[in-house]
């Protein structure tokens, strides 16, 4: 800051939130997070101003790899309100323990590899969210993701691809949706993870997802986001399953790709640098990957690249801010990562944040805000949201050592 | 309540399920865990008791009074529970129990978790079952009322509406909203969603109607993205698209005083490339600089992207051009020979 109170430094050109005179609710809000940002980059500008921050802004790596190995052991009270979700939790902390390119132990390995096998359902077909619980799409998906992310081709032999087929078909809705578990709600989140199951287990069946395309694309809306429902607000987290979903049944042509495009670079804050998850709301870290991943695919869409050809492109959203928003504002100091600044860190937040953070790195070192070394997290596929090594080398062994 | 009784769930009176003489024939199940457990949660000896015998209910298939009021014991400690769920609904009809008293208590859940998806699943599972919407769209107001972005509330307010069709009072609710917040997005998207299943995006004047309504919205507030998304989203269903000429006029009278909303830039942008003018393609090239390099500096590298794609169209237009006087020229030659 200057005398004036005037703020100078790094920040300095970016603009807050205009009411033009109109204050709402969603505005009230609006300006209570920029003002938190700001407090955060005004005390940053002063840090870096002193020159004690050599690198800055430093990835916490070695906090959040902390943080992951206590969370993969031990869970306090409060998790047990998921419960229901045991292998989504394996997948945030393993998927976030490999962007930091942190090995699992042998008996950590083991220990993952046990405890999936227990919420394997025999009876419903798929994974449970936990021992015991019927068979949901959403674990199973989370899963199949955590074994790929364990790497042991010992263990995916033992996954009964037959017995997967029939679960995906018996959660199959005629219009081409799924459910989510039999008795289940049915949305977006489920053909995305059934398509997901299919594609790395190499399950070959025509009429599986028969229709799919035409159904996700009645949920793409007026704005160009997709919602979770035909007829349902476009929003971040729907969109990114619609688009990754249509990627890998090759239904990209069949959207509106330009207003996709537009809806979502529109996503981004122009104060905080990070995503919002839906028009005029409030920013959020996991949006760094939703929204940042589903740039990337519309933009693949838009000039029908593969992934390796895109590498090399930029991205349509501003890497720098994005990666600004989650090393300045979303960094907890004992590791892990928070939605904003004033919510508590947990596991899920950590992995969306990270994988943002990778997808606005991209491959090309000269993105990386900070230390190109020490910022640097691991490469995903915009589409499984997967370390692209890990995921190849378990597509190699589905498909017979040819990769997808 | 006997000291007894299995139904002790409020704080002091709680008796553990293990020493409850009515479930002495069951033998608890428990989540083992290995010699190296994993996202293992710290439960709480109520948590892990109620769980214990509820995978032992699960596992025998009991279909009884008591594992109804256990499902409930298990909801309580995590609601997000969707085999609980299932378990329960399975019970309410082989135990013919009253669809009534199973709403007020969904109700009841919804109004502590408005957020989750099993309870409001569970809702509209009862709904369908009892075929009666009666209640819903009062109990909708409430919940939209504490949280008027609840995607879950909007979920299951769309799912009634269509189904029951309920649509007659909806549009003014969406206006009253928007009244409220202009900027609640979510108001928006269900006045599309009206306009859209009543069959007003098919009849030209209540486009208009509609028009009229975004357009007065964005003049108190022209950098809100809602309404102008409204608004591109009513010309999709127009013959002239983002070039009604009612639109073109707003918007240029908008720019000629001097507002830079980027919305607003952006909306100049495809109408010069949906027109036929040369003269606001170059403007638009102008605009897609400035937008960059100041309006709208986040979104630089997408203004950079227009910017290629107004040049292409000029590019395309001049081969057109070229091509029609080419053909011209060679009428005019045969004529003249």
């Amino acid at each position: 800051m200057d005398q004036d109170g005037e703020t100078v430094g790094m920040f300095c050109d970016r603009e807050h939130n205009d009411n033009e005179g109109e204050p709402t609710a969603s505005s009230y809000a609006q300006e209570e997070v920029e003002q938190h940002v700001e407090s955060i980059f005004k005390s940053y500008d002063y840090l870096s101003g002193l020159d004690t921050e050599p690198g800055f802004p430093l990835l916490r790596r070695e906090q959040h790899k902390q943080f992951l190995l206590k969370s993969l052991m031990y869970l306090p009270e409060s998790f047990s309100k998921l419960d229901a979700s045991q292998p989504w939790m394996l997948y945030w902390i393993l998927h976030s323990l490999a962007l930091l390119d942190v090995r699992l132990e042998d008996k950590m390995k083991d220990g993952v590899i046990k405890h999936l096998q227990k919420c394997h359902n025999t009876q419903t077909g798929g994974y449970g969210g936990g021992p015991f619980q019927y068979g949901h799409l959403a674990p199973t998906y989370a899963a199949l993701n955590s074994y790929v992310l364990v790497g042991t081709p010992e263990i995916w032999s033992t996954i009964d691809k037959v017995s997967m087929t029939d679960f995906l078909f018996k959660l199959r809705v005629g219009d081409g949706s799924f459910l989510v578990h039999e008795g289940g709600e049915s949305d977006i989140r489920a053909v995305y993870c059934a398509v997901v199951v299919a594609k790395i287990l190499n399950i070959q069946a025509p009429d599986l997802f028969e229709g799919s395309i035409e159904w996700i694309v009645r949920c793409q809306t007026y704005e160009g986001g997709f919602g979770g429902d035909p007829g349902q607000e476009a929003h971040g987290g729907y969109s990114f399953c619609a688009v990754a979903a249509l990627y890998l049944l090759q239904g990209l042509h069949m959207c509106d790709l330009k207003a996709l495009l537009r809806w979502t670079v529109n996503r981004q804050m122009k104060y905080e640098g990070g995503f919002q998850g839906r028009t005029n709301k409030l920013v959020d870290s996991c949006y760094s990957f939703w929204q940042g991943a589903t740039v990337v695919l519309a933009q693949m869409g838009l000039h029908s690249s593969s992934p390796q050809e895109a590498k090399t492109k930029e991205w349509m959203f501003d890497e720098k801010l994005l990666q600004e928003y989650v090393l300045l504002c979303c960094q907890d100091p004992y590791g892990g990562i928070i939605d904003k600044p004033k919510v508590h860190k947990d596991p899920y937040h950590t992995c969306y944040g990270l994988s943002g953070l990778s997808i606005a790195q991209g491959s090309d070192e000269s993105r990386i805000v900070g230390d190109a070394v020490k910022n640097k997290v691991k490469q995903v596929h915009p589409a499984f949201n997967l370390p692209v090594d890990k995921l190849s080398d378990a597509m190699a062994f589905f498909y017979g050592s040819k990769s997808s | 309540m006997s000291e007894t009784s299995s139904e002790g769930s409020d704080g002091d009176r709680w008796v553990f399920y293990k020493d409850r003489p009515d479930w002495k024939d069951v033998t608890p199940v428990k989540q083992e865990e290995g010699p190296f457990p994993v996202v293992s949660i710290a439960y709480n000896a109520k948590f892990k008791d109620v769980y214990d015998y509820m995978r032992a209910v699960l596992k025998s298939n009991e279909i009884s009074e008591r594992a109804f009021h256990l499902t409930k014991d298990a909801l309580e400690l995590n609601p997000a529970n969707y085999t609980v769920w299932q378990y329960r609904r399975l019970l309410l009809k082989d135990l013919n129990k009253d669809l009534r008293e199973e709403f007020q208590y969904v109700s009841q859940l919804i109004d502590e978790y408005p957020k989750n998806y099993q309870i409001w699943h569970h809702r509209m599972v009862m709904v369908e079952w009892m075929d009666d919407p009666s209640m819903e769209l009062d109990f909708l107001k409430e919940a939209l009322y504490n949280d008027p972005k609840n995607y879950h509330a909007w979920k299951h307010r769309q799912w009634v509406i269509k189904k029951f069709n309920l649509f007659e009072n909806e549009l003014e609710y969406t206006e009253s909203l928007i009244g409220d917040d202009l900027r609640n997005n979510s108001a928006w998207n269900q006045r599309y969603f009206v306009v859209l299943h009543t069959g007003k995006l098919s009849e030209p004047d209540q486009i208009r109607k509609e028009i009229s309504f975004a357009l007065k919205a964005i003049l108190k507030t022209t950098l809100n993205e809602s309404a102008w998304n409204y608004m591109r989203g009513l010309l999709i269903h127009t013959e002239k698209g983002v070039l009604e000429a009612e639109v073109v006029e707003f918007c240029e009278k908008l720019y000629a005083s001097g507002n830079k909303s980027p919305h607003l830039l952006g909306m100049l942008i495809d109408m010069a490339v949906e027109g036929d003018d040369p003269k606001l393609d170059e403007r638009a090239l102008q605009i897609c600089r400035e937008l960059a390099n100041r309006y709208d500096h986040v979104r630089a590298k997408y203004w950079n992207y227009m910017e290629t794609i107004v040049k292409e169209k000029i590019a395309a237009t001049k081969v057109a051009d070229q091509k029609a006087t080419n053909a011209n020229e060679a009428a005019s030659d045969v004529k003249n020979n």
